[in-house]
C-alpha cells in the first residue's frame, strides 16, 4: 500500500475543503440551525411544542448535519470528477491501487462529517439554551456512534456519487436525501411512530434512523430510543453494504 | 531503467449503454441492466492490435477519429480494460501489475483532465506528491516545468479560467512531473497554435533524448512525419501499416497521388491512363473520381488532359499530392485521413 500517495490525496482534499471553507460552513449549518431556531426556540417558546423537544431535537440535528456534510463532501466531487472532463484521472493514475482512492474519499468525508457534527453541538446548544438536557454517560460509546454515523455519511456519499449522473443531482436530493431526512427519525424519536406501526417498521430500512437514534441513545439516554445493540448492528450493516456498493461502482466508473 | 511497450493481439469491444437522453429520465444504481432480450449494441474498438515499441523510441499511432488510437492508449495506461490480449510496459503486464506500470508512465489524455479545484502550480505539486516526490523536489520541478511550458505568469491562478491551449500545455507538464520512463501523448497538439506546437515538438524530442519512450497519437501527418521514428497506421481497430515514415511513404506506388475528376466515367480512359509512363496504379474512386498513383506529379497533368480530350471526356479537377502519409492512408483504406 502506497501511504505516501494516500496521504497526498488526503492533503489535496483538505486543501480544497479549506479553500471552500466559508461556503461549506453556510451550506452545512445554515438550514439546520434555522430549523433549530424555529422549532426549538420559536415553537417551544410560544408553547406549541413541549420544552423537552429541545433536547430531542439536538441529536437529530447533529445527525442531519453529519450525514449532509459527508454525502456532499464525497458524492458531489465524485459526480463532477467522473464527468466527461475526468478530473479524477490524475489520482487514478497515481501509483496506488484505485480502490484506495475511494477509501481516501471516505476517510476525507468521515473527517468532515465528524467536524460538522462536533461543531453543530455548541452552535445548536447556544441557540436552544436554556432547557437542553444533554447527558453523555459513556463518552467512548458516544464517540463510537458518532464515528459510525460519520462513516455512514461518507460511504453513502461514495455509493451515491458513483451511481449518479450530474443531471440527476436534483433528483438525488429530492428523491433520496430529503425522504431519508424526513423518515430518518431526525426531528422526532423512533418511538413517536408507535401510532403508525407500518411506517415504524418501514423506516428501519433507512440508515439515518440508526444514526439519529444512536446519537439520541448516547446523548440523551433519558428519552426513549432504539436499543444500542440495534443501533450498532444497523450502522455497521449499512456501512458495510454502502462501502461494498460504492467500491464496486467506483471501480466500474474508473475503468471502462 | 529503460522501458518499451508491447501489445499482443489486443481486442476491445464496448457494450455501450444507451445514451442518458434516450433513457426514461429515471436513474439507476450500478451498471445499467439490459431490458428484455434486446441485444446490447457492440462496438469493436480494437480488433487485434499487436505492437512493439523499443525503449527510447518515439512511436506514433496515426489514424482518423474513432480508429482505436485512444482505446489503445487507454489499455496501455490502465484506464481501459481489454476484452482480450496482453499489454506490457517494460516487463510489467499492464493488467496484472497496475501499480508498477503506473510508476513508469506519464499520460496526457485527449481531453484536458486537469484538477479544476487547484491552481496550475498546485496541480503539478500534488501530482508530484502522489508519486512520492519530496516537497523540495516538487517545487523545483514544478517551477522548471511552468517555465518550460511558458505558464509561470499564470502559475498561481485556478486552471478553470485557462484557455484550451494552456490547459493542454499544463497537462503535458503534469505528465512529465514525475519523470516517467514512458510518456503517452494522446493527440497532444490538438487545439495548439502553430507556435506552441513547435514548442511541444521541441520538448518531446528533448525528453526523448534523455532515453524516454514516447507513444503519441495523432491524425496530423505532419506531426507524425516530424517526430516519429516509426509509426503504425490504424483504422477500424487494426494496424494497417507499420514502419518508418520513409518506408511507409515509399510503399505507396510511385509516391505521388493525382486525384482526378472527370465529367463522366469512362473505363476505356482508365485503361489508357494506366499505360502512361510513370503511372503505377489507377483506381476509380467515388463517382467520377479517379486516383492515379505515379512516380511523377505535375508533369503528368498535360498527358492526362490530352488523353481525356482524345476520349471526349472533360477533365474537371486535378489535385496533386506529393509523397505523404496522407497518400499512404488513402492507398490502404480508400479514405482520406480527414474524412
Amino acid at each position: 500500500m502506497n501511504w505516501k500517495a494516500f496521504f497526498a490525496m488526503l492533503a489535496r482534499d483538505a486543501h480544497v475543503a479549506r479553500r471552500n471553507f466559508v461556503a461549506l460552513l453556510f451550506q452545512t449549518f445554515l438550514q439546520p440551525l434555522m430549523f433549530v431556531f424555529i422549532f426549538g426556540r420559536v415553537m417551544v417558546g410560544s408553547g406549541y411544542m413541549p420544552p423537552s423537544y429541545k433536547s430531542l431535537l439536538l441529536p437529530g440535528i447533529m445527525a442531519i448535519c453529519m450525514v449532509g456534510t459527508g454525502i456532499w463532501a464525497v458524492a458531489m466531487p465524485l459526480i463532477a470528477e467522473f464527468q466527461f472532463t475526468r478530473e479524477i484521472e490524475d489520482r487514478l493514475l497515481a501509483p496506488m491501487e484505485i480502490s484506495w482512492l475511494a477509501i481516501e474519499k471516505v476517510v476525507a468525508g468521515t473527517l468532515q462529517a465528524l467536524a460538522a457534527g462536533f461543531m453543530v453541538i455548541p452552535a445548536a446548544w447556544l441557540l436552544l439554551r436554556p432547557g437542553v438536557d444533554l447527558n453523555v454517560p459513556h463518552p467512548i460509546l458516544f464517540a463510537l456512534v458518532a464515528l459510525l454515523v460519520a462513516l455512514f455519511s461518507a460511504t453513502g456519499g461514495l455509493a451515491l456519487g458513483c451511481s449518479m449522473q450530474q443531471t440527476h443531482i436534483g433528483l438525488m436530493f429530492s428523491l433520496i436525501v430529503a425522504p431519508m431526512i424526513f423518515f430518518g427519525c431526525t426531528y422526532y424519536p423512533w418511538s413517536a411512530l408507535e401510532k403508525f406501526p407500518v411506517l415504524q417498521k418501514a423506516v428501519l430500512v433507512n440508515p439515518l434512523v440508526y444514526a439519529s437514534e444512536g446519537l439520541r441513545a448516547t446523548m440523551i439516554p433519558q428519552f426513549p430510543h432504539l436499543p444500542l445493540y440495534a443501533v450498532l448492528a444497523g450502522l455497521i450493516f449499512f456501512n458495510a453494504l454502502l462501502l461494498a456498493t460504492g467500491l464496486r461502482n467506483f471501480r466500474g466508473k474508473a475503468i471502462t | 531503467m529503460l522501458a518499451g511497450i508491447r501489445t499482443r493481439d489486443l481486442r476491445k469491444t464496448y457494450n455501450s449503454p444507451p445514451p442518458v437522453a434516450a433513457g426514461t429520465g429515471g436513474f439507476s444504481f450500478g451498471a445499467p441492466k439490459g431490458k428484455g432480450k434486446q441485444p446490447k449494441p457492440e462496438v469493436v474498438a480494437l480488433d487485434g492490435i499487436s505492437l512493439e515499441v523499443s525503449p527510447g523510441e518515439i512511436f506514433c499511432l496515426l489514424g482518423p477519429n474513432g480508429a482505436g488510437k485512444s482505446t489503445t492508449v487507454g489499455v496501455l495506461t490502465t484506464r481501459v480494460r481489454p476484452t482480450s490480449g496482453q499489454a506490457f510496459i517494460g516487463e510489467h503486464d499492464v493488467w496484472k501489475e497496475q501499480v508498477a506500470v503506473k510508476r513508469l508512465i506519464g499520460v496526457v489524455a485527449q481531453r484536458p483532465n486537469l484538477d479544476f479545484s487547484l491552481t496550475a502550480r498546485e496541480i503539478l505539486a500534488f501530482h508530484g506528491a502522489y508519486f512520492g516526490l519530496t516537497s523540495h523536489e516538487r517545487s523545483k520541478r514544478a517551477e522548471a516545468l511552468l517555465d518550460r511550458f511558458k505558464l509561470t505568469d499564470r502559475a498561481d491562478q485556478m486552471v478553470r479560467g485557462f484557455s484550451g491551449g494552456m490547459m493542454q500545455r499544463l497537462s503535458i507538464a503534469r505528465a512529465m512531473m514525475h519523470d516517467p520512463q514512458v510518456l503517452f501523448l494522446d493527440e497532444p497538439s490538438a487545439g495548439l497554435d502553430p507556435q506552441t506546437r513547435l514548442l511541444l515538438w521541441e520538448i518531446v524530442r528533448e525528453y526523448n533524448q534523455s532515453g524516454k519512450t514516447i507513444l503519441l497519437t495523432t491524425h496530423n501527418m505532419e506531426e507524425a512525419d516530424a517526430l516519429c521514428k516509426r509509426l503504425a497506421i490504424i483504422d477500424h481497430g487494426r494496424v494497417i501499416a507499420l514502419g518508418t515514415p520513409r518506408e511507409l511513404k515509399s510503399s505507396v506506388p510511385g509516391g505521388f497521388l493525382l486525384r482526378l475528376r472527370f465529367g463522366q466515367h469512362s473505363p476505356d480512359l482508365l485503361d489508357r491512363l494506366k499505360a502512361l509512363s510513370g503511372v503505377r496504379e489507377v483506381r476509380a474512386s467515388d463517382g467520377d473520381g479517379t486516383d492515379l498513383y505515379a512516380d511523377r506529379g505535375g508533369s503528368l497533368v498535360a498527358d492526362v488532359a490530352s488523353l481525356a480530350s482524345a476520349a471526349g471526356v472533360e477533365l474537371c479537377d486535378v489535385h496533386i499530392s506529393e509523397p505523404s502519409l496522407e497518400n499512404l492512408f488513402l492507398h490502404h483504406t480508400g479514405r482520406s485521413l480527414r474524412e
